[in-house]
């Protein structure tokens, strides 16, 4: 029985388990749509914008740690993901992005809505594919997806020519799939994980850097484990928030750029620090020279790149978060029995405490409505129990700083891109995974204009996402930069010039909010979330509000501005 | 420190450009690059010389090995090595010189692959050192035109004990 390259597709989707794709229709891909309607057990989302289509794929992967899968038309089509496809590159997040291409005779020659797209997203995808006859389609797709999920997650592109869609072939999908150049390592070295307890059963001043491997290698429960039953202090990236439980007193909060105050200072007093799953970004470790100057640092990472690219590391562990955990676990637990951890750390966690409480993540509380105090009322509704998107900017700070995560996967962020714009197609396509959540989009002004379109893909699917939009009128956290580096020269960051966000979601069929005063915060936030419909809340927040603490770009963590 | 990388890939289209996008996008140095097919089907050997210090080597190797279509990568570094390159280098030869160039060519053990009245075309085979050494002796004839690969290793067959 032969198949079309079409339906060859879709059935090879249905293998890999996928349920929904996030897409939008074109000519070169219209083999797969006339298809698609022959498999109701493949949702479709139709999105208004191809870059909303990887968002929410990618905000669909980060809530369930499933591949995200999107499907656009070549050309335009496929130059609109690139900024999604970017996205989750930086933070390694899993997707399948499925481009159509121009017919494979016309590949080459400039023909109508073709691009190169293989070439274009070289650099920003773990690995991409131009498939070029019907025969490789169902191998390739079983490869995209295994490359996108194993190792260090990432996302995989498939460009499939038109004709490739149409021509006729057998269907059988691979069981197994073998690489020889593509094989991750998983299992850690025993040695190296012994050393790291050595040097943790040596130290006085230890801290744990969980970051967004932590997550990915759904390893929160080890590290909890491993936390407790040594007494470790634990800091962790923005993209390490949920990792673990940010009620927990052994948590410090988010370090770097706009790490706590206690964060900071125990990464650059400690004198062992423990990495697992984080990369060393430069906003976590502001000036490198100074970077955690006394601390010998084990490193936890699946991507041996990651280790050494910019921090010297005294014990190298390549390996899967979770099983190097487990090792960490054994090991302490076997030939390290009789350590005292509690006493020998004891002093230790004492001077955090007090960092800790002489220092909180804090503002001034005045009349005013204050960001901060809008996002911890988000918490104080929600009880952590809610799936958190954010834009980026000050909103997305904010959020990380006065937002207690519990859980992994209930913060989606655009980490190490930074892609305004994220938020809230990210919640449209965690609201699709779990339907009863409640889901909610804590925006700037800024960056929600730049998907607010996706309303309407929230609206006709029924998806009541919640966009809060911490409304100060600026592209704040620019607005912040030019405050304190470039003499008050709000430059093209004053965005007074805004539309009417309560009637934005009303065009679109969505209700509107709005807040001015503070003592109707909480009543608003509760009427939007409780409401069955996507809403916007349009808080009129302070309009110059700063996120302290702040390290200035280059300083070093010590130098941080406080409140 | 220059290193000599060689890099096992799967040989498909966009490997080549896979590679030096990464040196480019990573702002690697790349000194040369050479590929051809190896005896296995399907696997091109890629020869990459580069420069930098040990922790941007290391980045380099990983970074290597970490792209999909990447089988195996070796730093020469670590190994003593037989290494290559080829460089046709077309030379100013008037009546009064040409006897000095030609004593060169004999030195070198290079070749003559073309004459004319007022040129010679000499290839030169070696390491890379010795096409260098050539290469300076020859410019204040005026050399006109240089063709050169890059350069390719092998591991020798006996390594020494470490
Ligand atoms: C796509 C994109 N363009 C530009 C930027 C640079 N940028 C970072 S934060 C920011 C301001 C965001 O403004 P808003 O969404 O209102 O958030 P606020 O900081 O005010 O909370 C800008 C322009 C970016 N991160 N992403
Ligand atoms: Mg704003």
């Amino acid at each position: 029985m032969e198949y079309s390259g079409a339906r060859i597709l879709l059935e090879s989707l249905k293998k890999e388990n996928v349920d929904v794709l996030f897409g939008y229709p074109g000519g070169a891909v219209l083999d797969i749509y006339h298809e698609l309607s022959n498999h109701q057990d493949i949702k479709h989302v139709l999105v208004r914008h191809e870059q909303g289509a990887v968002h929410a794929a990618d905000g669909y992967a980060r809530a369930t740690g499933n591949v995200g899968v999107c499907l656009v038309t070549s050309g335009p089509g496929a130059t609109n993901t690139v900024t999604g496809i970017a996205t989750a590159y930086s933070d390694s997040i899993p997707l399948v992005v499925l481009t159509g291409q121009v017919p494979t005779p016309l590949i080459g020659n400039d023909a109508f809505q073709e691009v190169d797209i293989v070439g274009i997203t070289r650099p920003c995808t773990k690995h991409n594919y131009l498939v070029q006859d019907v025969s490789q389609l169902a191998s390739t797709i079983k490869e995209a997806f295994h490359v996108a999920r194993s190792g260090r997650p990432g996302p995989v592109l498939v460009d499939i020519p038109k004709d490739v869609q149409n021509q006729m072939h057998a269907f059988q999908y691979p069981e197994r799939i073998k690489m020889r150049s593509y094989n991750p390592t998983y299992k850690p070295n025993n040695n190296q994980v012994r050393r790291a307890i050595e040097l943790l059963s040596e130290a006085k001043r230890p801290l744990i850097f969980a970051g967004g491997g932590v997550i990915s290698s759904n390893s929160s429960e080890e590290l909890g484990t491993l936390v407790r039953s040594m007494q470790l202090p634990v800091t962790g990236s923005l993209m390490g928030l949920g990792a673990f439980p940010g009620d927990d007193p052994l948590w410090l909060g988010m370090l770097g750029m706009h790490g706590t105050y206690a964060a900071n200072k125990a990464v650059s007093n400690a004198d062992v620090i423990l990495a697992v799953g984080a990369r060393f970004d430069d906003r976590v470790t502001g000036k490198l020279s100074s970077f955690a100057a006394s601390a010998k640092i084990i490193h936890i990472d699946i991507d041996p790149t990651s280790i050494r690219k910019n921090v010297e590391v005294e014990v190298p562990i390549v390996g899967d978060c979770k099983l190097a955990l487990q090792g960490l676990l054994r090991v302490q637990e076997t030939e390290f029995a009789d350590v005292n951890w509690a006493d020998q750390y004891d002093e230790w966690n004492k001077q955090i405490r007090e960092w800790a409480v002489t220092h909180p993540v804090r503002y001034h509380d005045e009349e005013s409505l204050k960001p901060q105090h809008v996002v911890e009322t988000i918490f104080e509704l929600t009880k952590g129990d809610a799936i958190i998107s954010t834009e980026v900017g000050q909103n997305q700070m904010w959020t990380a700083q006065f937002y207690q995560f519990r859980q992994p996967r209930t913060l989606l962020t655009s980490g190490g891109l930074g892609t305004m714009g994220y938020g809230f197609p990210a919640a449209i396509g965690a609201q699709m995974a779990y339907p009863d959540k409640l889901v909610i989009d804590i925006a700037g002004d800024g960056s929600i204009q730049m998907n607010s379109q996706e309303l309407m893909t929230a609206v006709s699917h029924k998806l009541p996402v919640k966009i809060v939009v911490l409304n100060n009128c600026f592209l704040g956290m620019v607005r912040q930069w030019q405050e304190l580096f470039y003499d008050r020269n709000y430059c093209s960051t004053c965005m007074d010039a805004q539309p009417d966000f309560v009637k934005l979601a009303e065009a679109y069929g969505a209700e509107g909010y709005r807040v001015t005063d503070p003592a109707k915060l909480k009543e608003t936030l509760k009427a939007a979330f409780d409401s069955p419909l996507p809403c916007i809340v349009d808080v009129r927040v302070e309009a110059e509000e700063n996120v302290y603490p702040m390290v200035p770009a280059g300083a070093s963590l010590e130098e941080m501005l406080l409140v | 420190m220059r290193h000599v990388l060689s890099v096992l890939v799967e040989n498909e289209p966009g490997v080549l450009s896979r590679i030096s996008g990464l040196f480019s996008g990573r702002g690697f140095n790349l000194d040369s690059l050479n590929v051809a097919p190896v005896l296995e089907e399907g696997v091109s050997l890629m020869t990459i010389v580069t420069r930098g210090e040990q922790q941007i080597i290391e980045q380099i190797v990983k970074q290597l090995r970490k792209l999909v279509t990447v089988i195996k990568v070796t730093d020469m570094h670590d190994s003593t090595t037989v290494e290559r390159e080829m460089a046709l280098i077309k030379v100013n030869a008037t009546e009064s010189n040409r006897a000095e160039i030609l004593r060169i060519v004999d030195i070198f053990r290079c070749k003559v692959v073309d004459v004319s009245l007022d040129e010679l075309t000499l290839e030169v085979i070696g390491d890379h050192g010795k096409v260098e050494a050539v290469i300076a002796l020859l410019e204040r004839f005026g050399i006109k035109e240089i063709a050169r690969t890059g350069t390719v290793a092998l591991r020798r067959s006996m390594q020494p004990e470490k």
